[in-house]
């Protein structure tokens, strides 16, 4: 039906249309008929949505100082004012006792150097818990949905806010552990395969955290109820992990859930690596948990993607 | 007849209790402005979002320039632009940046999105503003940046949201001059939404009226002004007798006339070949006329004829409503 219909107009009404269409391409800049081949590969995109949000960061530092300036004053006033060292030389013990003792329970003789390494945790769970609010501004503003209307793999929207989060909390930690050399960390057992190793368990937990908070976020466009969440999250992984205190001073069933807190085994493995201490586990187990945290996370902020972005 | 870019069929959406979009079935045809018009809460949106792939319908079909919406959602992605009612370029960006952003999600290399991005600049004129972050832009120039952000990836067919929403005349005057260089320089199809009746009516080339979920009338804005009625001729003659009512009744196209003293108030098709003939009658009978005036009706007439003239004071989506107070906002800014 529809074929001889068109073919019966086809000598008039097909010679003026293409006429006007010569016409027009002749006069004008250029039409919008000729698209370019496109990069059909599901990772494009991918960069360009990371960018875009790691660079609302970089290009003001208020706010990187800003993210900056808590781990400090906790590694100086915390840090230092916490100083187990001289409880114990107040107990009249001989120095090789006191560090025996704190051997003992820190793993390592300076309280300092132990806290800087939690602190490194602190910075990324803190940097992660804030990946899941640029989502829900960018669903309340409308971003999301220009996003969305285009053919970006949905699960590379996700994963940008998971990379932007983790290449803010590898910046942020280096600088803390810098600051944290500066006010007296021990750096004896540093080794450069050591802060690599570093970097990868930062990496690994903050790709993990990052992808939690995100996968939180997806259906919520409303900032107070993810604030609310974040701080309900937040302090509790922080507190029942070993990033302050050693496990071995806590009541057994803190220890458990201490135990199954991925922040324990970044923990572990950092001051394994940095500081030399005697850790909980073989470094092999630690990065095993930390892979399989930050993969499986991942991939289920990417199926999550696919079901809650559209509704 | 152009073939048909849009077909929509049986179309639904349901949130909960509420049928936003119910059994919703039309066409558009390559190359026309195609108009959903309706109040607040109508499904208007609803319907452009899932057009655009953003909401899955709950049940019915439709296909966007030959692709399926469900099953071939990226296809129609890259084959529609999409100008959202809300402001959503990133405001600590550039101008150009957001475009080469949107460029980047649809997977255009660089090479071919840069000098794009200098045309649609140049297009939608804010070539002078391309380098200045997007939070010194004025309501206006932010939606002329939305219009060229959706159509950095030559599409075939563009849908509008509200493109005027907010805006003062002069920025409104040239959005409507842009999506008539879109139709008839770069003979594209566009669909867009509004609840302005003379966007509707000097844009559009159909309209669909749609409230509660249902289009009610589908036809051009000439076609849905006739549907309430024809146009109105009033006539003032010097003599008040006799009364030629009856014989001007005999024309052709006259519908109905009235006379009160010396106005004859006359319904008719087609006014103005209408009043002439009429003056015409009027002056063979050896009257003479001092005034004639012609009304067409409007389309306000035929809108409120469709949707019914209650206030409305439905709950709409709340973060829907949020966004719309933020593009008001923006928009005064």
């Amino acid at each position: 039906m529809d074929k001889t219909e068109s073919k019966k107009e086809m000598p008039l009404e097909g010679l003026t249309v293409q006429e006007k269409h010569t016409e027009v391409s002749a006069g004008k800049d250029r039409t919008l008929r000729t698209p370019p081949k496109l990069n059909r590969s599901p990772l494009h995109g991918l960069w360009a949505l990371t960018n875009r949000d790691l660079r609302k960061w970089y290009t003001n530092p208020v706010q990187l100082i800003v993210s900056l300036i808590q781990p400090i004053v906790w590694l100086a006033l915390f840090g230092k004012a916490l100083n187990f060292g001289s409880f114990i030389s107040g107990s009249g013990a001989s120095p090789a006792q006191q560090n025996a003792i704190l051997q003992s329970f820190f793993g390592t003789t300076s309280y300092f150097s132990f806290l800087a390494c939690g602190m490194l945790a602190f910075i990324v769970l803190f940097t992660s818990a804030f990946s899941g609010m640029s989502v829900v501004f960018d669903r309340r503003f409308g971003f999301l949905n220009k996003a969305l209307s285009t053919p970006v793999a949905r699960g590379s929207i996700v994963m940008g806010k998971i990379l932007q989060s983790v290449g803010r909390s590898l910046v942020q930690a280096a600088i803390i552990l810098v600051i944290a050399v500066l006010l007296g960390m021990d750096t004896t057992h540093f080794t450069v395969p050591g802060i690599a190793g570093t970097f990868v368990v930062i990496f690994l937990m903050g790709m993990g955290l990052s992808a939690l908070f995100t996968m939180l976020a997806l259906r919520s466009a409303d900032w107070q109820t993810q604030m609310a969440i974040i701080n309900l999250i937040n302090l509790p992984l922080l507190f029942a992990s070993n990033a302050l205190f050693p496990t071995k001073i806590m009541p057994t069933w803190l220890q458990d859930v201490v135990k199954v807190n991925p922040v324990t085994y970044a923990n572990d493995a950092t001051r394994q690596l940095l500081i030399g201490a005697t850790g909980m586990n073989n470094l092999l187990v630690d990065f095993a948990i930390l892979i399989g945290f930050a993969a499986i996370l991942s991939a289920v902020g990417i199926v999550l993607s696919w079901k809650l972005l559209s509704k | 007849m152009s073939p048909a870019i849009v077909k929509v069929e049986k179309l639904s959406k349901t949130f909960g209790n509420l049928k936003a979009v119910d059994n919703v079935s039309f066409e558009i045809k390559e190359g026309e402005i195609f108009g959903l018009l309706g109040p607040n809460g109508a499904g208007k949106t609803t319907t452009i979002n899932m057009l655009t792939t953003l909401l899955k319908p709950t049940s019915g079909d439709a296909k966007v320039c030959g692709f399926n919406i469900l099953k071939q959602a990226n296809e129609v992605r890259r084959n529609v632009g999409v100008v959202p009612q809300e402001y959503t370029a990133d405001e600590d960006m550039t101008g150009k940046n957001n475009i080469l952003l949107c460029a980047d999600l649809y997977g255009i290399p660089r090479s071919d999105s840069k000098p794009h991005a200098e045309e649609l600049l140049k297009l939608v004129e804010l070539q002078d503003a391309a380098n200045k972050k997007v939070s010194t832009y004025s309501g206006g120039m932010r939606r002329r940046l939305e219009l060229a952000c959706g159509l950095i990836n030559y599409p075939r067919l563009l849908f509008l949201d509200e493109p005027t929403l907010g805006l003062d005349v002069q920025t409104r005057t040239a959005v409507w001059k842009y999506i008539k260089t879109l139709k008839e320089e770069y003979r594209m199809t566009l669909l867009m939404t509004t609840h302005y009746l003379e966007e509707a009516d000097s844009l559009c080339d159909r309209i669909a009226i749609i409230d509660h979920g249902h289009i009610i009338k589908i036809g051009s804005p000439e076609e849905l002004k006739e549907s309430v009625g024809g146009d109105v001729i009033v006539v003032v003659i010097k003599e008040l007798e006799p009364d030629i009512s009856s014989d001007i009744a005999q024309i052709k196209l006259v519908k109905d006339v009235k006379k009160n003293n010396n106005t004859y108030r006359i319904k008719a098709e087609l006014g103005e070949e209408a009043s002439p003939q009429i003056t015409d009658l009027i002056r063979s009978k050896g009257l003479h006329v001092t005034r004639v005036s012609l009304t067409k009706p409007t389309l306000d007439e035929a809108y409120l004829e469709f949707t019914g003239r209650n206030l409305r004071e439905e709950e709409v989506d709340k973060l829907q409503m949020f966004r719309q107070r933020v593009t008001m906002r923006r928009a005064r800014s």
